[in-house]
């Protein structure tokens, strides 16, 4: 078995300076070490991006990454967007456009698209299906998470 | 799918890698943006000793634009290539493949070494480095080599790497301006493997005849090929439908692709020649 290592990770905000195993992945991290539950696990192989959090603000698939590579790193997950009662205006969207059923793609499609929305203006609904294109939904067939998106691209668009 | 146990290591020279890796005689493996690796230990197909960690070597995330051709550093990840301005003109055939690697989360780690390491038949990135006589350096123990793409890919996952070496740079030469080009691929879903690709591009003589012709194929063999017989019936001519048909019946009867899980080797037969007839067309434009 191979020794722990220390690592500092911030995450949502708070800084944690912690032990670990180098090969926890970070998804297992966030999950078990920290109990931050929000973070789905679908294939575990890179597949199904329902694990996807921002590492410096830019997505990734959690699954697809070791804990330690996290080491100075600032991680956002989806318990960082809002909470019960006061969802930002994305998860809103979602709630309001009907953009999931069972919800375990939801945390990666939401850390996902908030990456889309900081970085593009996403001018057409085939602009954020490509964006999106690596988070897989086995209930909603994808338009409505399409619409969720699109209209927080347009009200965005209104008030500047 | 928990990952096998192993050692990590994050050095912050090339000198101190390779040293790792020497020391560990195969039994260490460097970790770029691990989108090709993590999930190979999780199926076991990988079971390292030791990750050594290339994070820290800024040196390797260099993109410089020059008289004699793109050179692009082994850290340099897919996001990189799409966001770097000057690639779109200086290497416009390398953007358009890199426009079908992977979704977006992939293209935020993901790097053009770990790639071109990774040596996947049905990988963008090999097969426009074969299709364009890219050199690729390396550096090991005996220090550093200079391969040719056409050398280098040896079979599925399989590349002319040693277990001490690390890819330090690609090199596409220079890409002339009235340089024609047509890049084409199908895939299942968007983001996903090539079923099969094509990559094309010729330099138009006065005349406005095909010269230099250089066609690539992708995902219908064990490793990217340049298609020599396609390149035959083209060179010289114009690129009318009686040529292009001929070019797609030439590459359809150059490969042998097998059967696999994902399509039969007819299909796949078929496919290429559709790719290559679509990419001259959107190149001859
Ligand atoms: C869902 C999914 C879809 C994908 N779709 C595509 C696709 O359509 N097209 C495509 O091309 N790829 C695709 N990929 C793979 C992706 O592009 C990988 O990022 C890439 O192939 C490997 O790069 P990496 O930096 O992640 O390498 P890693 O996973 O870190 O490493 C891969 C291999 O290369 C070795 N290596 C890494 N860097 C070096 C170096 N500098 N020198 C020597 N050896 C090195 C490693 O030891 C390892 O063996 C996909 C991946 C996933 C998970
Ligand atoms: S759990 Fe990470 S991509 Fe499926
Ligand atoms: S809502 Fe069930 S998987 Fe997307």
């Amino acid at each position: 078995m191979s020794g722990t290592r220390d690592i500092t990770v911030t995450v949502n905000g708070a800084t944690y300076p912690v032990s670990v195993e180098p090969r926890l992945l970070l998804v297992d991290f966030l999950r078990h070490t920290l109990g931050l539950t929000g973070t789905h696990v679908g294939c575990e192989h890179g597949v199904c991006g329902a694990c996807t959090v921002l590492v410096d603000g830019d997505s990734a698939r959690a699954c697809l990454m070791l804990a330690i590579q996290a080491d100075g790193r600032s991680i956002d997950t989806v318990e960082g967007l809002g909470r019960i009662g006061q969802m930002n205006a994305l998860q809103e969207s979602f709630h309001t456009h009907h953009a999931l059923q069972c919800g375990f793609c939801t945390p990666g499609m939401l850390m996902t698209a908030t990456d889309l929305l900081q970085k593009y203006p996403l001018a057409t609904d085939d602009d954020i299906r490509r964006g999106l294109s690596g988070n897989l939904c086995r209930c909603t067939g994808y338009e409505h998470i399409v619409r969720a998106v699109r209209a927080v691209v347009d009200k965005r668009k209104a008030a500047p | 799918m928990k990952l096998p146990p192993f050692e990590y290591a994050c050095p912050a020279t090339i000198a101190e890698a390779v040293a790792l890796l020497a020391a560990h005689n195969g039994e260490a493996k460097l970790l770029a943006g691990g989108q090709s690796l993590l999930p190979m230990l999780a199926f076991r197909v990988a079971a390292p000793s030791l990750l050594v960690d290339l994070g820290k070597l800024s040196e390797l995330r260099q993109i410089r634009v020059a008289d004699e051709g793109v050179t692009i550093g082994a850290m340099v990840r897919w996001r990189d290539v799409l966001a770097h301005a000057q690639l779109h003109a200086a290497h416009p055939l390398l953007v358009a493949a890199v426009q079908h690697v992977a979704h977006h989360q992939i293209r935020n780690r993901g790097t053009i070494g770990g790639s071109l390491a990774h040596a996947d038949p049905a990988a963008e990135l090999p097969g426009v480095a074969v299709t364009c006589d890219a050199d690729i350096t390396v550096v090991g123990r005996a220090g550093e080599r200079v391969i040719a793409a056409r050398d280098f890919f040896r079979g599925p996952l399989m590349t002319a790497l040693k277990a001490d070496e690390i890819i330090t740079e690609v090199h596409l030469p220079a890409w002339p301006a009235r340089r024609r080009f047509g890049f084409c691929e199908f895939a299942r879903r968007r983001g996903d493997f090539a079923l099969a690709a094509a990559a094309v591009f010729y330099d138009p003589d006065g005349a406005g005849h095909v010269h230099n012709a250089h066609i690539g194929a992708i995902g219908v063999a064990d490793a990217p090929l340049r298609l020599a017989q396609v390149e035959l019936v083209i060179n010289g001519r114009a690129l009318d439908d009686a040529t292009i048909a001929r070019a797609e019946a030439a590459a359809s009867a150059a490969v042998d692709p097998a059967d696999d899980i994902h399509a039969s080797g007819a299909y796949r037969k078929h496919l290429i020649g559709v790719m290559v007839e679509r990419a001259l067309r959107s190149a001859a434009g």
